[in-house]
This record gives structure tokens, sequence and C-alpha cells, in this order.
């Protein structure tokens, strides 16, 4: 037995000796060679069987497309337009859904169950710890959020579906290339606009790991669904607003797109940066293949986008919320000394967000949502009644709510000391901010680096901090609203 | 009943379309492992969900699928698993993807391996289905896409082409379901081994080349009897693939032997 182990290893060993010195004798271009012998027997084959009849006529309207949407002057533009339809139709349809199921949910349902506890006798403290956090804080989140989704998503998956993305990666492949990325770099990023966590996990088309870290680190620029909806309602709140009401939708929309580009722009900067300084290196070459134009399968895409997307983000959503909902009430009701405990906080944060032109309101509300970014606003709202002590607005300590129209949103922010800066800072920090738990764990699997996984974490909340501040500095000079 | 002349429904592969149970996620006791390979966004996904049943997200781009997704199916009585392979355009970079395909044909021993390819666009897929074919007997080609390649008024004769690749050639419309029950029967043909493929190995290579390859072949297969793939092999030592290099110093190899000859030495 030893012996004929001994025999075996002889053999392989005389094998690799013998492919090493053949590797020479057959020259550096063999591999070169081995596919071009591939290639010439594909097209040997494939001419004996393929035959293209009829008029050529038929394959050019896919080129013409393609060359309107991959176009150096008319890509761009296309590409805002589509985007800015997205989110105006989102926008303006989510509008009459949403107060639709806020009356459902917080205005018929809430009395109702509050009605009920009382009538059996439920002690307050539990009755508002179930029902006025745990249950208001799904309800919010339902009337808020499943609305635009519900919208946004089927578009987004339409555009998928069609082929479009592949073309926005090739318009901005070259951008990548320039700042030393790699150009799938914009495919990851595209994924990252669904979920930062799936983005990620897209990453790993991309072979060279140092350009793989760039995406990594970046993909958290590209607003994620738990985002869009901080943007949407803050710029239909206060960029809205500010103009008549039949162009506030349109208006709205631009701020949202304008966003989405600044992310965009943050991309490249910190790719530029990344590449220049932690993570130097050549850009490899690749090629990206322009899939075909493919009618959409409206039924298929509208379930896959309602099940997959839509209910799957309103699902986590919803596990984060009940927790947050009660964490919130309970913050807002333990009281030391006849002060809340959420108000301790906020004071304590209060300097650092108003030098950042934000408050300290904020501030808390972005450390209870770091588990999901979806709760930013229900957090955000409840807070800011709290300590405005607005109690003839909000329900009561630590109760979320929803209100009818826009215009209660915007008397509230008012009287919890926002202005046009606030609303603006806001948008911003929830572009450039830390990621959310589930992504900074995917992080993790996916680089198995403490190190890279703590940058990614730090840098854009650090550039977050910085950005906000320098726009209130800025902000306060010009002498801005 | 073996003497029992199949009626002519019998044998008309659309009979059989209520023999398909799309069994999700559950793989126990399998009899066969079928292998998706292709090239990005041909259809591996939309292939998979319809035979599992399952819903792994399916998009209008290249590079979707980047892990290998796993599912089930029976089938005229026998159950199969099916793995999903990222989509590549070759498999002889080193790209985590290919790796990925690449290793589980390879080292994976699928039992069929059905390449899905894009039938408007056939040469291009045809360098991956080349490549695979190096690797494995065991393949039948999805000609996926047909009803595209049609309304571009694209003919291919897929016998042709099946008697020039030496294995099934099954035109499919994965996204509406057409040519799936033939799809489903020819992986049964090969599984079982009804069906013996043929394939097709790469021929314009030079002279040079083919005198090394012959030359490696011959020690391959003197070290390891029965091995399917000894070209594939040769070639990717000369290309000082350090993955091959590793197999054939550790042994591993050897255990690559053609499944009728594995089977039979499990019993």
């Amino acid at each position: 037995m030893e012996n004929e182990k001994q025999i075996k290893n002889h053999s392989t060993e005389s094998i690799l000796e013998t492919a090493n010195s053949l590797r020479w004798e057959i020259g550096e271009n063999f591999h070169d060679e081995l596919l071009k012998s591939i290639y010439d027997d594909a097209s040997q084959i494939s001419s004996r069987s393929v035959s293209i009849g009829g008029e050529k006529m038929r394959f050019n309207w896919e080129k013409s497309l393609d060359r309107l949407l991959t176009s150096r002057w008319t890509g761009f533009p296309i590409m805002l337009i589509l985007l800015m339809v997205v989110f105006w139709i989102t926008i303006t349809g989510a509008n009459y859904p949403s107060g639709f199921l806020a009356w459902i949910l917080i205005d018929n349902v809430h009395p109702f169950l509050k009605g009920f506890a009382t009538g059996i006798g439920v002690p307050w403290w539990l009755d508002g710890l179930l029902i006025d956090g745990m249950y208001l804080a799904m309800a919010w989140v339902i009337s808020v959020m499943l609305p635009p989704m519900a919208i946004f998503f089927p578009l987004f998956t339409l555009l998928e579906d069609l082929g479009y993305l592949p073309r926005v990666a090739f318009n901005l492949d070259h951008m990548f290339k320039k700042v030393g990325a790699h150009g799938k770099q914009a495919l990851t990023m595209s994924m990252g606009y669904g979920c930062n966590a799936a983005g990620i996990i897209a990453t790993r088309i991309i072979d060279s790991p140092r350009e793989r870290l760039i995406s990594i680190i970046t993909n958290n620029f590209s607003l994620c669904n738990g985002r869009w909806p901080t943007q949407i309602l803050i710029a239909t709140i206060f960029i809205g607003s500010l103009v008549p009401a039949g162009i506030a939708g349109l208006l709205s929309a631009s701020a949202v797109v304008a966003i989405a580009l600044l992310g965009i722009a943050l991309t490249f900067i910190t790719s530029w940066f990344l590449s220049r300084t932690v993570l130097k290196g050549e850009v490899s070459a690749f090629s990206l293949e322009l899939p075909p134009y493919r009618p959409p399968r409206i039924l298929q895409t509208l379930y896959t986008s309602l099940i997959d997307r839509t209910i799957f983000v309103l699902w986590r959503a919803l596990v984060f919320a009940i927790p947050a909902g009660a964490a919130i009430w309970l913050l807002a009701n333990i009281r030391i000394s006849g002060i809340s405990l959420a108000e301790y906080i906020i004071n304590g944060l209060d300097p650092i967000g108003i030098l950042m032109g934000l408050n300290g309101v904020i501030l808390l509300a972005y450390i209870i949502a770091i588990p999901a970014n979806e709760i930013v606003i229900p957090t955000i709202l409840m807070l800011t009644v709290l300590k405005a002590g607005l109690n003839g607005i909000g329900e009561g300590a630590g109760v979320m709510f929803e209100f009818e129209n826009l215009a209660a949103y915007k008397e509230l922010f008012a009287a919890g000391g926002w202005t046009l800066l606030t609303a603006v800072n806001l948008m911003l920090f929830s572009l450039v901010h830390n990621p959310c738990s589930t992504t900074i764990y995917t992080i993790y699997k996916e680089t198995k680096s403490v190190k890279w996984t703590v940058f990614s974490s730090l840098l854009p909340v650090i550039m977050g901090i910085i950005i906000c501040f320098f726009v209130a500095q800025f902000w306060r000079i010009l002498g801005l609203p | 009943m073996a003497n029992k002349l199949p009626t002519g429904c019998e044998t008309c592969p659309v009979h059989h379309t209520g023999n398909l149970t799309k069994l999700g996620v559950k793989m126990d006791n399998f009899n066969y492992v079928v292998a998706l390979a292709g090239n990005p966004n041909t259809g591996k996904s939309t292939v998979f969900n319809y035979l599992t049943g399952l819903r792994q997200h399916t998009g209008n781009w290249p590079g979707k699928t980047v892990t290998r997704a796993e599912g089930g199916f029976s089938y005229q009585g026998h159950k199969y698993k099916i793995v999903d392979l990222p989509g590549t355009y070759s498999l002889l970079s080193t790209s985590t993807d290919e790796e990925i395909a690449r290793n589980f044909i390879l080292f994976g021993q699928p039992d069929v391996t059905v390449i899905v390819a894009d039938a408007t666009r056939l040469e291009r897929n045809l360098n991956l289905i080349l490549q695979i074919l190096e690797i494995t007997n065991r393949a039948v080609v999805c000609l996926n896409l047909i009803d595209e390649a049609n309304r571009k008024k694209m003919k291919i004769d897929e016998r042709q082409l099946s008697k020039d690749l030496g294995i099934p050639v099954i035109p499919t419309a994965a996204r509406s379901g057409m040519g799936m029950q033939e799809l489903l029967k020819a992986i049964g043909e090969v599984a079982r081994g009804e069906y013996i493929c043929r394939p097709h190995r790469i021929e314009n290579e030079s002279r040079k080349i083919k005198q090394a390859v012959n030359r490696l072949v011959e020690q391959i297969e003197k070290a390891f009897p029965g091995l399917p793939n000894s070209r594939w092999v040769a070639l990717r030592l000369l290309e000082g693939d350090q993955r091959i290099i590793e197999a054939v110093r550790s042994g591993e190899l050897g255990t690559l032997m053609p499944a009728e000859q594995r089977e039979s030495i499990a019993s």
C-alpha cells in the first residue's frame, strides 16, 4: 500500500514536471492561442446551424435606442428624466393611499384599541407600551412606507426588467475608470438603490480585491429602500411647500433626484480618494454586455416587486419598528426628577446637532434607527412632539402619530424649531451616514475584516458630519432662512 | 410491462406535463445532481425557478446570480438536485464567479450539466459551451430565448448543432415555459445514461499545442485511469492553473471518475 502510494506520487510529480517543461516549449501566447482555437471552433459550429432571414431592418430599433440611451449627449439627460418621472409618480401617487391608511390605522383603529384596553382595565403603562408604543410604530411604518414602496418598486423593477440598468452602468463606466475604480461598480451601485446589503453581496462580480473594497465602502452612498421614504417625505413637506401646489410635486421630485445625484458624486469622489490613498492600484478591464431589451412581464414584475421587495422591506421595517416603538415610549416615560430620559439625551445632543444644522432630536433618532433606517422619520416625529411639549398636536408622551395633511407636519416641525436648513441637512445626513446594522454585518461577512468593516461604517458618518457642518455654516453666513 | 409498446401520446414529452413536481428547497435523497451553467443573462435563474418552483430573483442584467443557489425537483419518479451556477463568459480566468462555476462542474461531478445559451448570441455562447464540454461529457444545451431569436428572424438548426456538439440541444423559451418538458426529458435521458453524449472537443489548436497536450494526456491517463477530462486537465496544467496542479498532486483528481464507475465501486 505504502509502495503503491509512492508510485502514485512519483507519477503525479512527473506529470507536473512534464507540464512545466512543455509550458516553456509552447511559449507565452498559449492562452491566446487556446482562446483563438475555441473561438474558431465556435464560429465554425454556429455558422453551420444559424441562419438569419428576413430584412435586417428589424434590428435597427434596438441599436438606435441604445445609441440614444448611451450617447454622451443624450444618455445622462434621459437618465435624469427617467429618475424624475419615477419619483414624481411615486410622490404624487403615494399621498392619497398614505392618508387613507393613516385614517384607518391611526384615526380609527388606534382609538378603538385604546377604548377597548381601558374597557377591560389594562394598566396605563402596559396599554401605553403596547398600543401607544408598539402598535402605533407599526401603523406609522405601514401607512408611510407601504404606498411609496408599492409604487416605486414596481417602476424600478420595470426599468430593470427592460434592461435599462446595464445602460446606466455603461454610461457611468468611463467615469468609474477615471476615478480608479472598476466599471462594474456601476452595477453594484445600482443594486444598492434597492438595498445596500444586496449591493455589497453583488460586489462579488468584481475580481480585484482592491476595486471590490472600494465598491463596498462607497455602496452606502446609494440611497436604499429605507432612506427613500425619508427623502421623499422631507422633500414633500419642506421643499415642495416652497412653491405653488401645481409644481410642488415636480420640485420635490427634483430635490430627491438631486440628493441621489449627490450620492453618485460622493461615490466618485470617495472612490477617487481611496484609489489614490489607502487602496492604490491599477484599474482592471472588463467587458460589459448590453443585454437585449426585453418586453417586461407586467404581472410577474408586480408580483416580484410586491412580494420580494415591498413586503420584504415592510416586514423588516416592522420587525425593527415595533421594539423601537417600545424603546421610544420607555425613553419618553421613564422620568428622573420630572424630566424624561429622552429629554436628557436630546438636550445633551442638541449643541452638536445645532452645530451641524440639525438638532438633538434628529441625532437621537439616528441612534435609535441604527438597526433600520426605515424608522428614522417616525422616531423624529415622536421625539419632536415630546421636546416641543406640544401636547395639543401629538397625542401623549411617546406616542407615534400620523397627520392627515402635510401642513400639520410643517406646523409641528416649526414648533420643534425646524427650518429649511434642518430639512436640507436631514436629507443630506440621511444620504451620508453610517450603514444600517444589516449592511455592516454583510460588509463583515464579505470582507472578513474588522478593520474594513469599521472603516466603511465610520467613513460615511464622519463625512456626513463634515458636510452638514459646512452647509450649516455657509447657510448661516449667507443668512438663508 | 416492459413488453407494452408506448402509445404515440406517451412518447410525446408534453404527455408528461404532470410528472414534474417542484420540490423547492427540499433536496434530500436525490438521485441525480444537475448543474445549470451558461453565459450571464441567458435565463439560468428563470430555468431554475421554473424547475424548482423557487423564486430566485431574476433580472435583465448580467451578474444577477453571484452565489450558488440550490433547489430540487422530481421528474418521472427520480429526484434531482439542481444547482444554479453564476453566469460566466469563460472558465479560463480566475475570478470568484468563474471559479465557483468551474470547480462545481469539475469537482462537484454533476450527473448532467445544463448549459443555458442565448439563442440570439449563439456564437459567443458557444465559447463557454465548448469549454464546458472539455470538462464534462454529460451535458445538455438549453437553447433559451428562442422566441427572441424567432422575432429577429434567426433560424437555428438545433439538430445540426446537436450533431456538432454531440449532446442534446433543446430550444426553449423559459419565460413562457416553452420547451421545458423536452428539456426535462433530455436531462433525464442523459442522467440515466440513455443518451450517450459524444461531446465535441476543440479541434483548431496549433500542432505544437496538440503535441504537448497528447504527451501530457498519455501520462495523466496512466496515473488516473478513466478520468473523463484528461485533455482539459492537460490544458490547465500547461496554463499553470494552481487549483488543478494541487488536485493532481493531492490525488483528488483520481476521485473524478465517470458516474457509472463510481456507482459500481459503491455497490
